[in-house]
């Protein structure tokens, strides 16, 4: 099976849509004529041309209306946000229209749109260019919200959303780009909505998402080197629709979960996983359910202290320890 | 003019009762005949009756106070008509008044001076300072108490492995493997004070009486019970489609009236004077004990030798219901000539039990035991009963207790003699 980076899977899913059909259309900031800022759409506009690989103005809330406008039409457009961070120049038009279109619409009307980009921190590019908003989009009842960890999902996923009727954020991560992973020659869809057990264990679950799944996988490892343990790892995929049974299952075999993400904590995703968790597996805890997350603070822009601040696998570690 | 409820004596022991709940409030129309409160006395739990019509115009005694025979409880009188807490007969001690205005304090009578015995009535006791409970809530995870409800294991006696001491589902699979897993390593119980109930404190009065003043001897036997026992058992299973039921005890309990009726000499009473006597009781009233909560209280069969098995049964079980329930009447617990204690049930093989006064003896009686017994020089399987006769040697000397010993064995050996 080919090995490919997950950059390299993003451009092969966009790619195969462009081509599979004639209303998928990417648009952003230097998508085209510079292959994009982190090189995702690289050789597309060469391919596909410029009716359908667009070059934009640095207008979030321009462009992004422009593609839910050619979306509300039958377009399907694919929409580059160089960051996620830049989501909220364009939040009336990302939380306020696309999310309700459809239903202010009476279900007339849908908003094929996908919007993508990378979404992370732990790059040195300070606050305001680091910021994961999947809690706050995945609040808007109308979106889907999803964040892949490597590039065989990331690939299955992103040719789902772009398939998908609804709008579909899609987020990324530029320290996975180069990330590489087993990919399949032949076609193949992520359905949205479906977790995935990344590694089979017995004595605690880990659910994460992201980057953060690899940091745990990467912890996983460090327990069964050092302490013996058999840690489960259940990648949720997709925020919202999210994949309870998935993530209850696991909490039923293991009976202890500790939830990761590189968010801050406050209102984060855990704390809904948390919310779900007691609610429907109570009597199968075998401990509190915790959490590891970035430290509440904005992203920290000294490099050293940024690696701290969000969850890395010794941190993961730890926090499994203190449950067992 | 307002009429005020007294504390009433409710039976002959009483000094003070325990107001233990109101029935009504305050503004509450009254009938005579209604039930205005529950009463705790030494002895059981009753109703106050009012014999006025009206109105509740005024509780003085709030539910859980201690109140001395004669002090006021209630006024009922008409709506909206106030109403003053009378005075005692006789002034309260001084050291009463400093007690800061309580919502409705009665007035404490002294205590009288004809009834030396009794303890003076003193308020209750605020309760006494606890230390804060050194487990407290027992720290186990949902999963784990699930689990020991399943398993039936009692997490109180678990010591958690998990973060910070909770108990986990390992401690509970370890608990069930393991016995010793179920042994306690906590503090026994709360280091604390607590004060004694009316009924707790007349048995402790009662009894240093009885084990004090009373000069007791005990004489035992043991009887054959193989016969009892199966009489028993083919009169139950004719029985059964009535739904009644004979117990052992009904057995004893007949048989110890018709014991007392042959050696009638143990159906007496000592009575203490200047000039001593010894009361003959003309009918055999036996009583039994009955375990209640906090204490144990001994209601009486009356006449019981004129009684047959199945009459008594059935008193015996509904005065049993009775009096843990604590609606025992004082005529349905007191006037006993003699007593049984039955502690079979629990599994004692014997025991000697403390005379009731003014009882002259006491059975105690033990659980049958399955055991070789030696029939005409060979070893058989016997099923023995063990039966103990604390007797008042004031009244009873050793040849009359083994008599009526002697009777009894005779009637259980043979307890077709009891059905006719």
């Amino acid at each position: 099976m080919p090995v490919i980076s997950y950059r390299e899977a993003i451009n092969q899913a966009l790619a195969e849509e462009l081509e599979r059909d004639p209303n998928v259309v990417l648009m952003g900031e230097e998508v085209g004529q510079f292959d994009g800022a982190y090189k995702v759409t690289e050789g597309l506009l060469a391919r596909f041309g410029p009716r359908r690989v667009m070059d934009t103005p640095i207008s979030e809330a321009g462009f992004i209306g422009a593609g839910i406008g050619a979306s509300m039409l039958g377009i399907r457009p694919v929409m580059e946000l160089m960051f996620w961070s830049f989501y909220s120049v364009a939040f009336d038009q990302v939380l306020n229209n696309a999310a309700n279109v459809r239903y202010m619409s009476g279900g007339l009307i849908n908003v094929p749109i996908v919007i993508r980009g990378p979404a992370n921190g732990g790059t040195n590019v300070g606050a305001t260019h680091s910021h994961t908003p999947e809690n706050v989009c995945a609040a808007h009842p109308g979106v889907k919200v999803v964040c892949p960890a490597t590039a065989y999902d990331a690939k299955g996923l992103l040719k789902s959303a772009i398939r998908d009727n609804d709008p579909v954020f899609f987020m990324e991560n530029t320290i996975l780009y180069n990330e590489k992973g087993e990919v399949p020659a032949e076609e193949y869809l992520i359905p949205l909505g479906s977790a995935d057990v990344k590694r089979q264990g017995t004595d605690l679950t880990i659910v994460a998402y992201g980057r953060a799944v690899i940091n745990s996988l990467k912890a996983a490892e460090l327990l069964e080197a050092e302490h013996d343990l058999s840690v489960e790892v259940v990648d949720l995929r997709s925020i919202r629709p999210l994949d309870e049974e998935t993530v209850l299952a696991s909490v039923r075999k293991t009976h202890r979960v500790l939830l990761v993400e590189e968010n801050k904590p406050f209102c984060g995703v855990g704390a809904q996983l948390s919310y779900i968790i007691q609610s429907k597996a109570f009597d199968d805890l075998d401990a509190p359910i915790k959490r590891v997350s970035a430290i509440d603070a904005p992203a920290i822009y000294s490099k050293p202290l940024e690696d701290e601040q969000l969850p890395n696998p010794q941190r993961i570690r730890n926090a499994a320890l203190a449950m067992l | 003019m307002a009429q005020i409820i007294d504390m009433p004596k409710l039976s002959d022991t009483m000094t003070e009762g325990v107001l233990v709940k109101w029935l009504k409030k305050e503004g509450d129309a009254v009938k005579s005949g209604d039930m205005l409160a529950e009463v705790e006395t030494d002895k059981a739990t009753m109703e106050l009756e009012s014999f006025f019509d009206g109105t509740l115009v005024k509780i003085f005694a709030p539910a859980g106070s201690k109140v001395s025979i004669g002090a006021p409880l209630a006024a009922i009188g008409k709506a909206g008509e106030t109403v003053e807490a009378p005075a005692a007969q006789t002034p309260p001690p001084a050291a009463e008044k400093k007690s800061a205005p309580a919502p409705a304090p009665a007035a404490p009578p002294p205590a009288k001076a004809a009834a030396p015995s009794a303890a003076p009535a003193a308020p209750a006791p605020p309760p006494a300072p606890t230390s804060a409970p050194l487990g407290g809530r027992i720290r186990i995870s949902p999963l784990a108490k699930k689990l020991a409800v399943q398993k039936d294991i009692d997490p109180a006696y678990l010591t958690g492995s998990g973060p910070g001491g909770r108990i986990v589902r390992a401690d509970i699979l370890a608990a069930e493997k393991s016995p010793q897993g179920r042994l306690h390593t906590g503090p026994v119980q709360d280091d604390e004070l607590v004060p004694v109930s009316n009924v707790r404190s007349i048995i402790a009065r009662r009894l240093v009486e009885s084990k004090t003043q009373i000069p007791h001897f005990y004489l035992e036997v043991e009887v054959d019970a193989g016969p009892l026992l199966e009489l028993r058992a083919r009169l139950n299973a004719s029985l059964e489609k009535d739904g009644a039921k004979l117990s052992v005890n009904d057995f004893i309990l007949k048989a110890c009236a018709e014991a007392l009726c042959r050696v009638p000499a143990v159906n007496c009473s000592w009575e203490a004077s200047a000039q001593p006597a010894i009361r003959h009781h003309s009918a055999a009233h036996v009583s039994f004990a009955v375990a209640i909560d906090d204490g144990l209280i001994t209601p009486v069969i009356r006449d019981t030798n004129s009684k047959s098995i199945l009459v008594i049964s059935n008193e015996a079980r509904q005065l049993a219901k009775l009096a843990k329930d604590k609606k025992l009447k004082p005529d349905q617990f007191t006037g006993g000539t003699f007593c049984v204690s039955n502690l079979g049930m629990m599994g004692i093989e014997r025991f000697s039990a403390i005379i009731n006064p003014p009882n002259a003896a006491i059975l105690a009686v033990g659980t049958t035991v399955a055991k070789p017994v030696v029939e005409d020089g060979a070893i058989v399987p016997g099923q023995r009963m063990s039966l103990t006769l604390s007797c008042d040697h004031r009244v009873v000397d050793g040849a009359t207790g083994a008599q009526f010993l002697a009777a009894l064995r005779e009637l259980l050996e043979k307890p077709a003699l009891l059905i006719f």
